[in-house]
Order: C-alpha cells, then structure tokens, then sequence
C-alpha cells in the first residue's frame, strides 16, 4: 500500500512534484559546480605550485633579500673609455653578467647541512637562481666628434644609422643551478624531458645544460646547440617541460650548481633549499626546527607557497570559497524551504484526506511515514535531476576551459629585469593553466547525500504536522 | 454494543468553551440501526465522533464492548478504528489519486494483511456493492453514487462491528440516495452489524429501527 499509495501522490500531483524537484535540483546543481569548480581550482594551484617548486617540495629556505641601500639598485653594465671595438666611427659595445637578480638573496651552502640534520626531512637540495642579463650596443665615437662641435661643423658621424645615432639590445633569461648529484626534489622533478637527456652525477663542473622547451622553442634552440652563459658556451643536453599542462618551468634555462656558482662569482653560496617531509604530519615541525637552526632564513610550506600565489587563479579561488559557497548555502537553503513549505502546504490541502485514514485506522507512524517517503522521493528525483544538471554544467565548465593565470611573489627563479616576453614570464614565475574541474564520487555523494537531507527534512516537518491533525477533521469537514 | 454514560463534550471557541454534548446517556445494542436526527449544530456529528473512537468525551465514559474508548490512547483507539469501526462520510472522502480497489485497500492496510489477500478483498467487497466492473476507475471518474459505494465497500471490507454513516445521502440525488438506503439496509441486514446513520432527511431516518434526536447538545428518542 506504501509503495502504490506513494507513486500514485508523486504521478498524480506533478505540479508539487515538479516544484520541489526543480528547486533542490537547481540547488543541487550550484553544489555540484560549485564544488568541481573549486576541486579543479585547488587542482590548479596544486599543479602550478608543482611547476614553480616541483613534486614532493613538502618546504622550501629561502632568505629575504636585504633592502637596497642608498645608491644600490639593480646591477647596472659599466663600460670604461676604452671599451669597445671602434670601426668608421661606430663603438660597439657588449656585456653579460650572470648574477643573482634583483631582489633575490643569496646565503651559505651550508644551510643545506643544517637542514639535512633536521629529524624527518627524507631529501633536501639547493639551487640557486640567477639572471643571465646581456647587453649589446653600437654608439658613434664621441671621443672625435665632440670637441669639434662648433659654429660651421658637422655633427658626429657613425653610430648605428650612421648618422650619429646609437641602438641597443637587452636580453635576459633565468638560471637555475642545479646540484645534479643531490636528492630527487627541487623544480627539475615536476618536468619531464622532452628531448635529449637530463642531468647525471658525472656532469657536475660540466658546462652543459639543460633548457625549458618553451623558451628554447623562443630562442630557436635545441638539443646539440650551445647558449652562451656568463660568456661561456654550454652545450645543451636536454630539454624539459612542465608535467603540468599549460605552465611553463621554474627557469629558462638549468646548469650544474657548481658552474652556476663560479660563473657568477658566487662561491658557496645558494638561494633555495628544497626540503621533503618524512610524512605530511611532520611539515609543521620541520618548519619549526629548521627555522630554529637557521634563524635568519625564510621557511614557507605549501600552504605558505599557495597563500603566495596571486593572479586570475587566486581571483577564482577567493570566488568559488566566498562567493560560490555562500551562494550555494543561500540557494540551498532557499531550495530547502520550498520544499518544507510546498510539503506543508501539500498536507493542509490534503487534511481530509489524512483525517479520513486517520478516522478509518491508519497511525500516526503510518501516516507520517507516507508523507515522509513521497518527500524523500521528491527530493531523489531532484537530486537526480540536480546531478544531471550540475554534471552538465560542469561539462560545460570542462568545454570551455577558462584559462588561469598564477605568479608566486617568493618564486625561487631569480626575476629578470628585461628580455623577450617568454623569458620574463618564467622568470616572474607566472603561469597560466586551463581550468579543468572534476567530477568526483565524493561530489556526487554530496549531492545524493543534500537530496536525502531536503527530502528527509521536508518529510519529517510535513509528517509532524500530518500526525498532528486530529481525526476529526475528516468529519468536521462535512458537519 | 455502545454505553454511553454522562457524557459531555466541551469545545473550546476562543476565549470561551462551548457545549456540544451535555450529560448524554444512551444505549445501542449491538445489531440496531439508528438514526440520528438534529439541527445543524446540535451535536450529531460530536456524537458521531465520540462513537467513532475520533474523540474522547470531556466527561463521562463511552464505551464499546470491552474497550472504554474514553481512557484508551491515540494508538488503541486507531486499532479499534481500524479494526471494529467503519464510516460512511457524506463527501465520500476517497482518496483522489488512488483506484476504487485501492481506496477500498487503504482500510486493509492498518491490518497488515499481504498485498494479495488486500486486493482479492477489496475486489470482493467492490463486487458486493455493485462495482466489480470499476476496479481501476479513480474516484474522478466514477459519479456520485458510485462514490458512495466505493466508500462503503472501503467500511464494510474489514467487516466491522459498527458501521457510522455521515449523512451518507447528503450528496445525492433521490433516486441514488434510494439506492445506497437499500444497499446499507441489505448490508445490514446480511451482516448484522451496528448501523448508525446521521441524518437530516426523513425519508432516511424513517427506514431505521430507532430514531434519536439531538437538540442544543440533549439526546431524546424520537416516536
């Protein structure tokens, strides 16, 4: 009788039916979406905090750069009087410095060894990250023409144009030195090679490297050519992209950490350590105690790098957690309401027909239990048009694929001050990513689980006030 | 059989209580039909409530056979209500959106009988008041009378004690309200159950063994 009795209400009152289900299914669906969204934002941050400190990074050490004092500023190209190769009046002048960039601290290698030290830290590695900055230029050659600038004489000649005028060129990249025979952690391990080789043991003091596939497609270079570092020619062995699709690698370009440090006078020295935990539970001591053993280093963890992370991505994070959730209570608890009303009033309109049961010997339980069960599939079919909904919606959201953009503030690539837009971009450790938002057995649960909960909810308040009623109404209605 | 003993029911109307039954006595064997008479608001229906296990007397007792239905609680008067009473309302009270067969179940279902056994009853009992061609026809599709039987086949499917008829003819025209009198007479006398019919018309009353009326909430035996 149950079963006929609940199937007959549900077929037959369609309007009711239909209200309900649309609203907890409406609600369902902002649910479903709003959390896919936000499981593929977290995704995203995941995966571009991967790309910028690489896979298993559980810490990183860093130190805060000092700030410049008067008169210190970025590092600047000096050209004495005698530099320079002078040709028909033209100067041609050039210059490559590799050095820590601008706002990028360096500290002593031995750090490592106090960080090793630290209870539960499995791995740890340095690098250091520095800019690559060239400068190239022709001028005309002053030393002729000034003196002579007078009343009927004419002005320098040479130059660029050849008519006195100069032209420069700037370009920079990042890179990264790498301890190629040190632990398996650090930007290297969230890329895979693309071609050539990666880096072995035996290539430490080597003057090779290995280069992001994107910037070495800008720069037109590849595996067998050479790029020119601090004016020394590397051969390049390798290139590699990010695992993580869309984002580029922490630097343009990685050589050993030991050539990096000559290279760029910076003996000892290291500008990122990269730590792995025993276990996740062990991350808040380990930042502690490394940051006891080195007082005067910057220890973040992950939540630390993600809270560090801006752009369009912490944009759709801060929506999809303000915005997106609240509108998910509001709309749910709207949904919620309709149904406890709609059930409600579906009771008053039928007193009649539940004080006739009553008067005819049905109990209360027996009663409520029917009202109960038609808003408990109410609320089923709602969820599962609610789950179609949001399903589609989140296709939808797959379809399109918004594309998001992140750049970490304590990015370990040193910041470049010039060169090609590629080259500024990883520098600045700027990475975009195609929002995609997954569909999850959890996600689905939730929605069943929020179909249940509304049905059950209006149920339980419908049945209340069924089982109220007094039988006497069904005879009141006709005295 | 109903005793009714000094019983009166007392409603509460905003600020004041209203008198619906003062100080009533009455008998009713077993078997008897009756009918109860009374202006619009003299108290038939609360009496008809009181005799229904729908409610309790303010004061006094009721009682049906064994049970004093004024002391039982909500559960054993939904028992005995689903067990021993049948009603018969003027509206027909049938559930819109279920087959007469399964409106004439829903009395089967507080008796926890298995689906099978409630569908070849109610059949029987459709059968037995003319309706064994309209089993699947829901309540919109069947008219007025053939309501009524379907409400009576729904109160005599348990095979009750008593059967309480709400102005069971109020709804009708005379030639089907002649139609259902025979039909509960013919009921009556095959089973032998309690008949008791509230009335306003004569024409109804008069086909009883017994006339009461209720007047300003005071039981007379009418002539």
């Amino acid at each position: 009788m149950f079963a006929t009795y609940l199937f007959r209400e549900i077929s037959n009152r369609r309007k009711q039916t239909t209200i309900i289900a649309i609203g907890l299914a409406l609600a369902i669906a902002l649910v479903i979406i709003v959390n896919g969204v936000a499981a593929g934002v977290k995704s995203a941050q995941s995966s571009i905090l991967a790309s910028i400190y690489g896979v298993g990074t559980d810490v990183t050490v860093s130190e805060e750069a000092a700030v410049p004092g008067e008169g210190e500023g970025p590092p600047r190209f000096e050209f004495g009087s005698d530099d320079g190769a002078t040709t028909d009046g033209t100067t041609a002048l050039s210059q490559t410095r590799l050095s820590a960039g601008f706002g990028t601290a360096t500290f002593d290698a031995s750090a490592l060894d106090a960080v090793t030290a630290v209870d539960n830290v499995t791995a740890a590695t340095a690098t250091l990250d520095l800019t690559n900055s060239s400068f190239s230029g022709e001028m005309p050659d002053f030393s002729q023409g000034m003196p002579q600038m007078g009343d009927g004489q004419s002005p320098p000649v040479g130059g660029a144009d050849g008519a006195g005028g100069s032209a420069f060129s700037i370009d920079s990249f990042t890179v990264t030195g790498i301890d190629v025979g040190g632990a398996a952690v650090g930007p290297l391990t969230s890329t895979s090679l693309v071609d050539g080789r990666g880096f072995a043991a035996s290539d430490a003091g080597a003057t090779v490297a290995v280069l992001d596939s994107t910037y070495a497609t800008t720069a037109e270079l590849g595996v067998g050519d050479t790029i020119a570092i601090a004016d020394t020619d590397f051969e390049i062995v390798g290139l590699v992209s990010s695992t993580s699709a869309d984002a580029t690698t922490a630097a343009n370009s990685y050589i050993p950490l030991d050539v990096a440090q000559s290279l760029s006078a910076l003996d000892g020295q290291v500008s990122t350590i990269f730590v792995t935990a025993a276990s996740s539970s062990d991350i808040g001591q380990i930042q502690t105690d490394i940051q006891a053993a080195l007082p005067e280093a910057k220890v973040s963890t992950q939540a630390d790098l993600a809270s560090s992370v801006s752009g369009s991505l912490t944009t759709a994070s801060d929506l999809v957690s303000n915005l997106g959730t609240w509108l998910s209570v509001i709309v749910l608890g709207a949904a919620f309401l309709i149904a406890i009303l709609f059930t409600i009033s579906g009771v008053s309109r039928r007193t009649r027909e539940f004080g006739t049961l009553k008067a005819i010997g049905w109990s209360n339980a027996r009663i409520v239990r029917q009202v109960a069960g038609e808003s408990l599939v109410q609320g089923l079919i709602g969820g599962a048009l609610g789950v179609a909904l949001g399903l589609g919606g989140l296709l939808i959201v797959n379809a399109v694929a918004p594309t998001l953009s992140a750049s970490s503030s304590v990015a370990p690539a040193a910041q470049g001050m010039f060169g090609p837009p590629q080259a500024t971009q990883a520098a600045a450790a700027t990475t975009e990513i195609a929002l995609q938002a997954p569909v999850t057995a959890e996600i689905i649960a939730i929605a069943v689980g929020l179909a249940v909960l509304g049905g059950v909810l209006a149920g339980v308040v419908g049945g209340w006030r069924a089982a109220r009623l007094r039988p006497a109404e069904a005879l009141r209605s006709v005295a | 059989m109903y005793t009714l003993t000094n019983v009166t029911k007392m409603y509460r109307q905003s600020k004041r209580s209203v008198t619906a039954l003062g100080d009533v006595s009455i008998e009713i064997p077993s078997g008897q039909m009756v009918a109860i008479q009374g202006p619009t608001g003299g108290g038939k229906s609360t009496l008809l409530q009181l005799l229904g296990a729908l409610e309790r007397p303010t004061s006094g007792t009721v009682v049906l056979g064994e049970s004093n239905l004024s002391t039982l609680g909500d559960a054993k008067l939904a028992r005995i209500r689903a067990r021993e009473i049948g009603f018969v309302f003027q509206g027909f009270n049938l559930i819109p959106t279920l087959t007469a067969q399964e409106n004439v179940e829903t009395a089967l279902a507080p008796l926890g009988l298995q689906r099978a056994e409630r569908r070849s009853r109610a059949a029987e009992a459709l059968a037995s008041v003319g309706l064994g061609d309209r089993l699947t026809h829901l309540p919109s599709e069947l008219s007025g009378g053939q309501q009524q039987r379907v409400a009576i086949a729904r109160a005599l499917v348990k095979n009750p004690e008593v059967l309480l008829a709400d102005e069971p003819t109020g709804n009708l025209d005379e030639e089907t309200r002649d139609e259902i009198m025979d039909l509960l007479e013919s009921l009556w006398r095959d089973t032998g159950l309690t008949l008791i019919i509230v009335t306003h018309d004569s024409a109804v009353a008069k086909r009883a063994e017994r006339r009461v009326r209720i007047k300003q909430g005071k039981v007379h035996e009418a002539a």
